[in-house]
């Protein structure tokens, strides 16, 4: 860490927007070793690789292609099949409660043709995995998934080959199942553990190996359990915040008294005056550590520090601010505008016209375990465990902030307690590092939730403006959709309509943001289907109706059927106070349609929601145990989103960064969910841990709307917990 | 400043030596390595560090080490008994009512204290009692189920 850089700045420089920096990461993975080292240094058997797809063009193509003696340079996962039979499959991706360790130890199983508990996981461990940009975008199941099922399919064959061989066989005759080579013509038979000994056998694949149908998974395609559930349920698992090392020290910072502040003045002198604790000023950085938490804490108390703050905007005037401070990069604007037709002039003749402003607050991500880190440096050698979406993404931060080469970096993602994109990020790693290296001893750093409240990022706010226009038969003629700030994910509408204009309005942000679960999609999601609620109501249809007769996408009309007849959209019965709402869409390979009845009482305010019922069509499905708790799961956040959450703040500082003051769902806010899962074997396998988010915030807006005739459009809906007055 | 030396957690008198002053959950964790309850806010608003405290949960983050004196404490870690599940995590495993399973040790605590006072709860009656537990993932469908199902299970094995 460079003593004038301001951990502020350090944050600053860490922002991420997927959206962006996914297209630019790059594979660097380079094993410093030729094969054969590679093998003997992880005990010989076999070994499959994946070459990333981008270093192709860099390889000798074709299976086995063993002309060249070094290791190919970019890899994106690997199997090893090691001389006692055990399977261990090696990717850069982590487990953050979405069950990827189980759905891709299930597509490696259902490959291999090996029990499933035969699987053991290696995940997010920056010197045992290969690189990975980071768990995000619901790549995992795409991309992660069909590679490890190809690795899979090539060790099979693999192994098919070696007993061919050993037998002076015809391959074609032999069969792999149950991690066992057979020849059931000669009734002869070799484990795989048996053909794996004595080999030293490395080989890469390219990308393009075939893979077994969907309509053919035997274990893949199940519900399975999580796996290890035995370990969460007895308190054994080990999150990033449990880990722990002899002699550590627990670390504390000491925070500025708003963003972006400077240190002004700065006593250190009582903390230091207390046992064992050490304290740590390096630019704006302020930070302590102590043999406990409650000496940690006073000692950080006891620091004596004066802040020089700057003026800041203030929640009272975000959505001014947005518009007003949009950024005119003329590259950028042309790279999220998108149009086709003569939009003003079908604006102008349409039959009927809905013009309308929505607003999406700044919202938290609020994982239950705060950002963590266990740090320790070792002769130069800096070790961190810590909560990530991207270990890989941190080992540069901390190469950065350390100016350490790459192999003197080590960073270990244990399982840990949810991130939902709020974790791309490694400040706390960095912090943990600084405090370790002042030490000279391990430090853990765990950050209290208002930390987590206020140093993290948020989802951004977003201010959207849609004109829209249908004829007097209920077509769409005419859309203009203007998002700033909160993104360009899902803008597009997935109607049909002639004249068009979308828009993304990229803004110099009040706050630090970042990705959240499903990105902007949930608020264009939110302004899109309110507005095509509108338009029904404008053009008096029924709103399921209006969508079907402007909607050709097959797999949307699908989910929107499915989910129509589960719900009985049909025979609904308007009670008072009830209403009905609907809203779909499509995202990240999912298609989704949800239906949602609201219960409202117009004299209190209050809003329940009664009834949710969403069908969910992401491909063939890996787990449907799996996809029906992430969905559900999808659906209760996003009532946060829809109904209560909302950041406030003013001047730098986070006005509510406590659960007391920032109303999450609980048990009672929960409805009646019924998840419909449409499961297409003849479609690839798509992620699921976002796109369900996106369909709760319309259809509930709308159900409000059926219910009482009040058009909210904002996020949250409710002000302190109840329905405003007038929208 | 006040010391304290015993803690009786999960039928073990636990000698140790710290600060009255020091959170329970601090002390379990950090001293007694019981990692398994959990820090989520320090502010007693989302109850994943609960423990039983003779019996009844507590949000362990908000209770002074001093305060326990030789009160029963059960983490966890306490639950299970020669190898068997108490019936309540057994029931989270069956339904899968866990994402993340951050706040699993919470609720299987404070789903524990309620059967222990109300062996038939009513779906609203789970609901209310479990409504201080934050579940981020949203879990909370499948942990309602996984409470029912135990609740049918303890009360099969009693009669």
């Amino acid at each position: 860490m460079s003593g004038e850089k301001a951990s502020g700045e350090l944050l600053q420089d860490t922002i991420v927007e997927v959206e962006r920096y996914e297209a630019r990461a790059l594979p660097l993975h380079h094993f410093a070793m030729d094969r054969r080292s590679f093998m003997k240094s992880i005990g010989g058997g076999i070994a499959i690789l994946i070459v990333a797809k981008d270093a192709l063009a860099f390889q000798e193509s074709g299976r086995g292609g063993f002309r060249r003696e070094e290791m190919p340079r970019a890899i994106d996962a690997w199997l090893h099949i090691a001389p006692d039979g055990s399977i261990t499959v090696f990717t850069g991706k982590v487990e953050i409660g979405q069950n990827i360790r189980t759905s891709l130890a299930q597509t490696v199983a259902d490959e291999l043709h090996v029990a499933l508990d035969a699987i053991e996981m290696v995940m997010g461990d920056t010197q045992l995995t290969p690189f990975d940009m980071g768990t995000f975008g619901s790549r995992t199941t795409p991309q992660m998934g069909t590679q490890l099922r190809r690795v899979s399919y090539a060790a099979r064959e693999v192994l098919v080959g070696l007993a061919a061989k050993r037998w002076n066989a015809d391959s074609k005759m032999l069969v792999a199942e149950n991690g066992k080579v057979t020849d059931p013509a000669g009734g002869r038979s070799l484990s795989y553990g048996e053909l794996a000994q004595g080999q030293l056998l490395a080989q890469d694949i390219p990308a393009e190996d075939p893979v077994t149908s969907a309509s053919e998974w035997k274990i893949a395609g199940r519900p399975i359990h999580k796996i290890g559930a035995r370990d969460f349920v007895t308190g054994k698992h080990k999150y990033p915040s449990d880990m722990k090392l002899p002699g550590m020290l627990y670390g504390k910072i000491v925070r500025p008294s708003a963003f972006g502040a400077t240190l002004e003045s700065l006593d250190l002198s009582g903390a230091k005056a207390m046992a064992g604790v050490v304290a740590v000023r390096d630019g704006d950085f302020v930070g302590v550590a102590a043999p406990d938490e409650l000496t940690a804490e006073r000692a950080a108390a006891a620091v004596k520090a004066q802040w020089k703050t700057t003026p800041q905007s203030s929640s009272k005037v975000l959505f001014e601010y947005l518009k007003q401070n949009a950024e005119s990069d003329p590259q950028e604007e042309n790279r999220f505008r998108q149009s086709k037709g003569s939009i003003n002039e079908a604006l102008s003749s349409a039959a009927h016209r809905v013009d309308a402003t929505y607003t999406v607050a700044y919202i938290a991500h609020c994982p239950l375990e705060p950002r963590a880190a266990l740090a320790e440096w070792n002769d130069g050698k800096l070790t961190v465990w810590t909560g990530t979406q991207r270990p890989f993404g941190v080992r540069q931060e901390l190469m950065d902030a350390f100016h350490l080469p790459e192999d003197k970096v080590r960073v270990m993602m244990p399982d840990m307690g949810a991130a939902y994109g709020g974790k791309h990020s490694g400040e706390c790693a960095v912090e943990a590092a600084r405090l370790a290296q002042a030490a000279k001893r391990p430090v853990r750093l765990l950050w209290t939730r208002e930390e987590e409240f206020t140093w993290a990022y948020f989802r951004p706010a977003g201010l959207i403006e849609v004109k829209a226009g249908a004829n007097a038969d209920g077509m769409l003629t005419a859309w203009e959709f203007h998002n700033y700030n909160s993104g360009p994910s899902a803008i597009a509408t997935m109607y049909e309509v002639p004249n068009q204009l979308t828009e993304f309005h990229p803004v110099k942000a009040p706050l630090r943001q970042g990705s959240y679960r499903s990105l902007a999609a949930a608020a264009n999601h939110f302004a899109r289907e309110s507005h095509m609620d509108d338009l029904a109501h404008a053009c008096g249809m029924d709103p399921l109706e209006f969508r079907m007769k402007n909607l050709q996408h097959a797999r949307l009309r699908a989910v929107y059927q499915a989910a129509a007849e589960q719900f009985d959209w049909k025979g609904r019965k308007k009670q008072p106070g009830h209403g009905f709402g609907i809203a779909g869409g499509i995202e990240k390979g999912g298609h989704i349609a949800t239906f949602a009845e609201v219960a409202v009482d117009r004299a209190s305010g209050e809003v329940k929601i009664v009834r949710v019922v969403q069908a969910f069509d992401c491909g063939a499905i890996v787990n449907p145990d799996g996809l029906e708790n992430s969905i559900a799961g999808a659906i209760t956040m996003g009532i946060g989103g829809a109904l209560y959450e909302a950041i406030e703040f003013d001047n730098g500082r986070i006005l509510n960064p406590h659960f007391a003051q920032y109303r999450l769902p609980r048990f009672k806010d929960e409805p009646e969910i019924k998840v419909v899962l449409v499961n297409r074997k003849d479609e690839p396998s798509f992620g699921a841990g976002e796109t369900p988010i996106v369909g709760i915030a319309p259809a509930v807006a709308n159900a409000i709307f059926d219910a009482v005739g009040m058009r909210i459009r904002s996020m949250p809906m409710l002000k302190k917990g109840v329905l405003p007055s007038e929208a | 400043m006040a010391r304290v030396t015993h803690l009786n957690v999960n039928g073990v008198e636990r000698t140790l030596d710290v600060d009255a002053e020091a959170t329970l959950l601090s002390v379990l964790r950090d001293q007694l390595d019981l990692t398994g309850t959990k820090y989520g806010c320090g502010e007693g608003q989302c109850a994943a560090c609960t423990v039983l405290i003779d019996g009844y949960p507590r949000h362990s983050c908000r209770t002074r080490v001093g305060d326990v004196g030789q009160r029963k404490i059960t983490t966890i870690e306490g639950l299970e008994k020669n190898g068997e599940l108490h019936p309540v995590q057994q029931a989270f495993i069956d339904v899968d009512a866990m994402q993340c399973a951050y706040c699993t040790s919470g609720m299987i605590l404070g789903a524990v204290s309620l059967l222990d006072h109300n062996a038939s709860p009513s779906h609203a009656e789970i609901v209310e009692y479990m409504n201080p537990h934050l579940c981020r993932c949203g879990t909370y469908q499948r942990i309602t189920e996984a409470i029912s199902l135990a609740s049918k299970r303890i009360k099969e094995k009693a009669s």
